[in-house]
C-alpha cells in the first residue's frame, strides 16, 4: 500500500502514487525519502526516528512547538547536518554523506530563518549570487570577460530578472539589501533560492516576524512559485493557518518525534497533535 | 521628414492609416520602448505594423467586427496601446477603461457600452470582469496579456494575447484581405475612440470621439508646439484618459514619436530618469509631489548643500522664469545662472527626470504659483493648458513666452472661445466630440446646434493678453448670504499649494461665512513629525495633533490674507475649519478616479461634521465607513477638533464702513 493510500484515503491515481490534487496540480513520485532519520547533539536527541517523504509538484509542511526538531529536520534534508543514524533518498538514490554545497548542486535551494543575505550588495546582485551554481566559465575567461563569462552572465541575468519580475521586486533591484524592510528581505532571500533554479525548494520560516499583508503576499508568492515553476516547496511555519491553507501534507514534530502526517484535516483532528499544540494533563 | 512626407500616399483619415504611412516613412525608428526584464524592449513602426496586424487578424478571427466595442483594461503596456489601432482596423471602438475601477465601476461602463471583448493586462483585471459577468450579456471573449496565474482559469472565452496573435499570424493568407478591406473602409467621421469622463457628478459618460477629432487636434497641437518625430514621451497616465489617449496615440501617430512605457508603477521615478522625456504631461499633483520630495531631501542635506542649494534657488527665481521667456537678462546675472545650471540646476533636472523637457505640460487642476515657478526657473519649460475630454484635450493653451501660473493660455488652434452671460466659458472647435454614447440628453444639454459646447467652468478673458482665467467650476460658483461671489476652487487652490495641505473642501454657498475641510499630506507633514520627534501611529492621529493644528491654522491665516487682496473674491475667507481624520478616496467616492472632489458626495457623508462648523461646537465625535481596496469596508471612529481661523477686515467693506 502506498503512502498516499495509507495516509490520505486516496485511491491511487498515478501509476508512481501521486495524484491530482482539488486545485488541478499534479502530485507526482516520491522525490525524497527520510528513512528512520535520528540526530544526536552529543547526549541530546534532536531527531528521533522520523520516516516521511517528500513528493514531487507537492508543498510539503513541517510544523510542531519550539524546540521540536523542524529546523534541524530543515538542515538534515539540506546536508548541513549528517544524522547518525538513517537514510535519505534523493530521487531513488541513496544519498551520501554530502557536504551543503553538493546538496545545492542537486537541485536544493533553501531560505533561511534570520535572513542570510549579503546586506551591503544590491538586490540584484544578491540574487545572482544564487545562479554560482550554473556558471561554469573559468577564471579566465571571468578575468579577459570574453566568450563563455560573457555569455553566461547575459544568460543568468536574463533569468534573475525574470525571477524579479515574478517576485515583484523590480523597484527595488539597485537598492542595498541593507536598507530594505523585512518583508521585503524576505522576499529578496526567496529569489536568490529561486535563481538557482532548484527542483526542492526549502524555506524555514518564511512568514515569520511579518504583518497579515506580507504574510498573504508571502503565501500567494509561494503558491505561484509552486505552479509556475512546479517546484517542490518543503516549508516550515509556525503560523497554523497559513500552514493549513498552503500544504498538500504536513508533517507533525514534537520533541524530536514524528507525531502525524497527512492532510491538514487530517492533522488538525489528530488527538496527539491537538494535545502537543493546546497541551495535555499529566497524571 | 517635412509636411509633404506626411500626407504622402494619400489622404490620413485613420489611426490605422497613420500606422501604415509611419512604418512606410519610418520602418526603423523605434515606436515603442518598454522596461520589462530591467532592459528597455523596443519596437520599430514597422514591428508594431506587424504586431497590430497579427492582433487585428487574431480579433477578426474571434469574430469581431463593425459596431463592436473593445473595451482594454490595463496599465501602460505597448501591448495594450496596440490594442486601440488593432480594434479600430477590424471596425471596433476602442473603450480603454480605468484600470484601478473596482468591479461595480467596471461593469457599469462594460455593460454600458455593451463591449463584446475585453482586453486585460492581467489576473487582477480578468478577476474583476469575471466577477460581474454575470451582469455582462454582451459580453463573449476575455483576451488577457500576462499568463501568470491564468493556467487554471476556464479557457472557454478566455484567450492569451500572443495566442491570439498566433493565431492571427497564422491565418494571414486567409484573413488579410479581409483586414485590409475594412481598414481601407474607415472613414473620417468615424468613431475613432470611446473615452469615459470620471464624471465628478453622477455616473460616467461615455464620451465619443471620431477620427477627425482626434487626428485634426493632434496636428493642430503638434504644430503649435513644434512636436516631431524625435520626441519622447513617457506614457504613465491611465489610458482611459482623453490626455493620454492624445499624447500616446494621437500625437505619437500624427508625428511618428516614441511612447515610452514604464516597468511599474514603482519604478516610475527610475524609469523617467532613465527615458529623459522631451515632451511631458503630468497633472499638477505630481510636480507637487516632486517639488516635496526635493524639498524633504534637501532638509536632510548636509550645510553646505543646503547653502547651494537655497542661494542658486533664490537666483533661479530672480532670473530662471525671464530666460526661459527670452526676456532682457544682465550679464552677470546670466553668469551666475550659467554657473547655476552647471551647479544645482543641471543635476536636480537629471534627478527629476526632466533635463531634456523642450515641452512640459500640466492641466487638470490649478497648479501653485510657487510650484509653477520652481519649475520654470530650473528652464523646464512647463506650460498650462486647459482641456476637456469633450474637447479632445485642447480648448486654451500657452505659446512659448508667454506663460504665467495664473491663466491657462490663449485659444489653441483651430478653437473659438465664448463667455457667456452667466460667465461660463463656451468653445468650439474640430475636437468636439460627437456625441455621448446612448445620452442624447446630456448630448443636447452639452453641444448646442452650432457646435458650440458648455464647460462647466466659470472664467473670463483677460483684457489685453487675451488668455484665459478659470475662476471654478460653473455649478460651484455661488453666492454667499451677503452677497459676494462664493468660489470655492479658487480658495481650495490657494489651501492645497501648501505642500502640508494635500486636499481641502470649502463650504459656504448661501451661507454667511466660509469653513473648510483639510486633508494633510502625510509624506510633508509625516517627515515634520519625524524631525521634531513627535511619534504617530496612523494618519489619524497625526491629523489631530495640536502642533499640525496650529500649522494648519497660519496656512489657513495666510490665504484668509490673500483672499482679502482680491476683489472678486473677498467675500470668502475661511472663518472655521477641521482636519479630517481620513484622507477623501476614490475607493470611497469621495473623490473622481482623477482626483477631483466630488463636493456632493462629501457634503453628505460628513454632514454632521458640517453642521458643526456652523454651529459653534469645539469638538466633534464621528464615525466614517471607509472601503479598503479589496472592496471590503470598515468604519474608523474620531473625535475632531474644529478650529477658528482670523480673518482679514474686507478691503472693500472696510472703505464702504469708514
Amino acid at each position: 500500500m502506498s503512502l498516499a493510500e495509507q495516509v490520505l484515503g486516496h485511491e491511487r491515481d498515478n501509476e508512481d502514487g501521486g495524484w491530482i490534487t482539488a486545485d488541478g496540480r499534479q502530485i507526482g513520485a516520491v522525490m525524497m525519502e527520510m528513512k528512520n532519520i535520528t540526530l544526536r547533539f552529543g547526549g541530546v536527541v534532536a531527531i528521533k526516528d522520523i520516516s516521511f517523504d517528500i513528493r514531487k509538484g507537492e508543498i510539503r509542511a513541517i510544523i510542531g512547538p519550539n524546540g521540536a526538531g523542524k529546523s534541524s529536520m530543515l538542515n538534515v534534508i539540506s546536508g548541513f547536518y549528517n544524522p547518525q543514524e538513517g537514510d535519505v533518498f534523493y530521487l531513488g538514490e541513496k544519498r551520501p554523506k554530502m557536504r551543503p554545497y553538493e546538496v545545492a548542486r542537486q537541485g536544493i535551494a533553501r531560505t533561511f530563518q534570520n535572513i542570510a543575505l549579503f546586506e551591503g550588495m544590491s538586490v540584484l546582485d544578491n540574487v545572482m549570487t544564487g545562479r554560482l551554481n550554473h556558471m561554469k566559465a573559468g577564471v579566465l575567461s571571468q578575468a579577459l570577460w570574453k566568450g563563455r563569462a560573457e555569455r553566461e552572465e547575459i544568460e543568468n541575468r536574463e533569468k534573475v530578472e525574470k525571477i524579479i519580475d515574478f517576485l515583484e521586486i523590480q523597484n527595488i533591484r539597485k537598492k542595498p539589501v541593507g536598507s530594505l524592510p523585512y518583508g521585503l528581505k524576505k522576499r529578496v532571500e526567496l529569489a536568490r533560492a529561486l535563481a538557482a533554479e532548484p527542483s526542492l525548494l526549502l524555506l524555514d520560516e518564511p512568514m515569520a516576524g511579518m504583518n497579515v499583508e506580507e504574510k498573504e503576499d508571502m503565501s500567494r508568492f509561494i503558491l505561484d512559485v509552486n505552479d509556475e515553476f512546479g517546484t517542490t516547496i518543503a516549508l516550515i511555519e509556525h503560523d497554523m493557518g497559513v500552514v493549513m491553507d498552503l500544504s498538500d501534507r504536513v508533517v507533525v514534530m514534537d520533541y524530536g518525534k514524528k507525531i502525524g502526517d497527512g492532510t491538514p484535516d487530517e492533522v488538525r483532528n489528530n488527538q496527539d497533535v491537538i494535545d502537543a499544540y493546546l497541551g495535555v494533563a499529566h497524571d | 521628414m517635412g509636411e509633404l512626407s506626411r500626407d504622402a500616399g494619400g489622404p490620413v483619415t485613420s489611426v490605422p492609416a497613420l500606422l501604415d504611412r509611419n512604418a512606410k516613412a519610418w520602418p526603423d525608428r523605434t515606436a515603442y520602448r518598454e522596461k520589462e526584464f530591467g532592459i528597455w524592449q523596443s519596437w520599430s513602426w514597422a514591428e508594431t505594423r506587424s504586431e497590430i496586424r497579427n492582433l487585428a487578424r487574431g480579433l477578426l478571427n474571434l469574430g469581431v467586427g463593425p459596431g463592436d466595442f473593445v473595451a482594454i483594461i490595463g496599465a501602460n503596456r505597448p501591448h495594450l496601446y496596440w490594442s486601440i489601432p488593432a480594434a479600430q482596423m477590424v471596425g471596433a471602438v476602442p473603450v480603454p477603461v480605468y484600470n484601478d475601477s473596482a468591479a461595480e465601476e467596471m461593469a457599469y461602463v462594460l455593460d454600458h457600452c455593451g463591449a463584446r471583448v475585453v482586453i486585460a493586462e492581467d489576473q487582477e483585471q480578468v478577476d474583476k470582469v469575471l466577477e460581474v459577468k454575470a451582469q455582462l450579456p454582451a459580453l463573449e471573449h476575455i483576451i488577457y496579456l500576462d499568463p501568470r496565474g491564468m493556467r487554471k482559469y476556464d479557457h472557454t472565452h478566455l484567450h492569451e494575447f500572443t495566442h491570439v496573435q498566433e493565431q492571427g499570424h497564422a491565418l494571414r493568407d486567409e484573413l488579410t484581405a479581409e483586414l485590409d478591406r475594412r481598414a481601407a473602409a474607415i472613414t473620417y467621421d468615424d468613431i475613432c475612440v470611446m473615452l469615459y469622463t470620471s464624471g465628478t457628478t453622477g455616473k460616467p459618460k461615455g464620451v465619443v470621439l471620431s477620427n477627425r477629432n482626434i487626428i485634426e487636434t493632434s496636428k493642430n497641437s503638434a504644430e503649435f508646439d513644434k512636436l516631431g518625430a524625435g520626441e519622447e514621451v513617457l506614457a504613465y497616465l491611465p489610458m482611459a484618459w482623453v490626455g493620454d489617449f492624445i499624447f500616446s496615440i494621437g500625437q505619437a501617430y500624427w508625428t511618428g514619436f516614441c511612447v515610452n512605457c514604464p516597468e511599474s508603477v514603482e519604478t516610475l521615478a527610475t524609469d523617467l530618469r532613465e527615458i529623459g522625456p522631451s515632451y511631458y504631461f503630468a497633472p499638477p499633483r505630481i510636480f507637487e509631489t516632486q517639488l516635496t520630495n526635493v524639498m524633504i531631501r534637501m532638509e536632510d542635506a548636509g550645510r553646505l548643500k543646503k547653502w547651494l542649494f537655497d542661494r542658486f534657488m533664490a537666483h533661479a527665481r530672480k532670473v530662471g522664469g525671464d530666460l526661459l521667456d527670452g526676456r532682457p537678462v544682465g550679464g552677470m546675472d546670466r553668469l551666475k545662472y550659467r554657473l547655476g545650471e552647471f551647479l544645482i540646476y543641471g543635476p536636480l533636472k537629471d534627478t527629476l527626470g526632466l533635463g531634456r523637457v523642450r515641452v512640459g505640460y500640466t492641466a487638470g487642476e490649478a497648479i501653485g504659483p510657487e510650484i509653477f515657478d520652481f519649475y520654470r526657473s530650473l528652464g523646464i519649460n512647463l506650460k498650462q493648458l486647459y482641456g476637456q475630454t469633450e474637447a479632445s484635450v485642447f480648448i486654451t493653451q500657452q505659446p512659448d513666452g508667454e506663460v504665467r501660473s495664473d491663466t491657462v493660455g490663449v485659444a489653441s488652434p483651430g478653437v473659438e472661445l465664448k463667455i457667456a452671460e452667466s460667465g461660463e466659458v463656451f468653445y468650439r472647435s474640430p475636437g468636439v466630440f460627437q456625441s455621448y454614447y446612448k445620452n442624447a440628453d446630456s448630448t443636447a444639454s452639452t453641444k448646442d446646434a452650432e457646435g458650440w459646447v458648455a464647460t462647466g467652468d466659470a472664467g473670463f478673458i483677460e483684457e489685453g493678453s487675451g488668455h484665459l482665467r478659470i475662476i471654478d467650476r460653473a455649478k460651484d460658483v455661488g453666492k454667499m448670504a451677503d452677497g459676494s461671489l462664493f468660489a470655492p476652487k479658487y480658495v481650495e487652490n490657494k489651501l492645497k499649494f501648501y505642500p502640508n495641505i494635500l486636499e481641502a473642501v470649502v463650504f459656504g454657498n448661501g451661507r454667511e461665512m466660509c469653513t473648510a475641510f483639510i486633508n494633510i499630506d502625510l509624506t510633508a507633514v509625516g517627515n515634520w513629525a519625524e524631525r521634531n520627534n513627535i511619534a504617530y501611529s496612523s494618519y489619524q492621529e497625526l491629523a489631530g495633533h495640536p502642533q499640525v493644528l496650529e500649522t494648519v491654522r497660519e496656512h489657513v491665516e495666510a490665504v484668509n490674507r490673500s483672499v482679502a487682496e482680491d476683489e472678486m473674491l473677498s467675500g470668502c475667507p475661511i472663518h472655521r475649519f477641521l482636519i479630517l481624520h481620513k484622507e477623501l478616496d476614490a475607493d470611497d467616492g469621495e473623490m473622481t478616479r482623477t482626483r477631483k472632489v466630488r463636493r456632493k458626495v462629501i457634503e453628505e457623508k460628513f454632514h454632521d461634521l458640517i453642521t458643526a462648523l456652523y454651529d459653534g461646537t469645539e469638538t466633534i465625535s464621528t464615525r466614517t465607513e471607509v472601503t479598503y481596496e479589496d472592496g471590503r469596508k470598515g468604519h474608523i471612529s474620531a473625535t475632531l477638533s474644529i478650529c477658528d481661523a482670523a480673518v482679514q477686515p474686507v478691503a472693500s467693506k472696510k472703505v464702504a464702513a469708514e
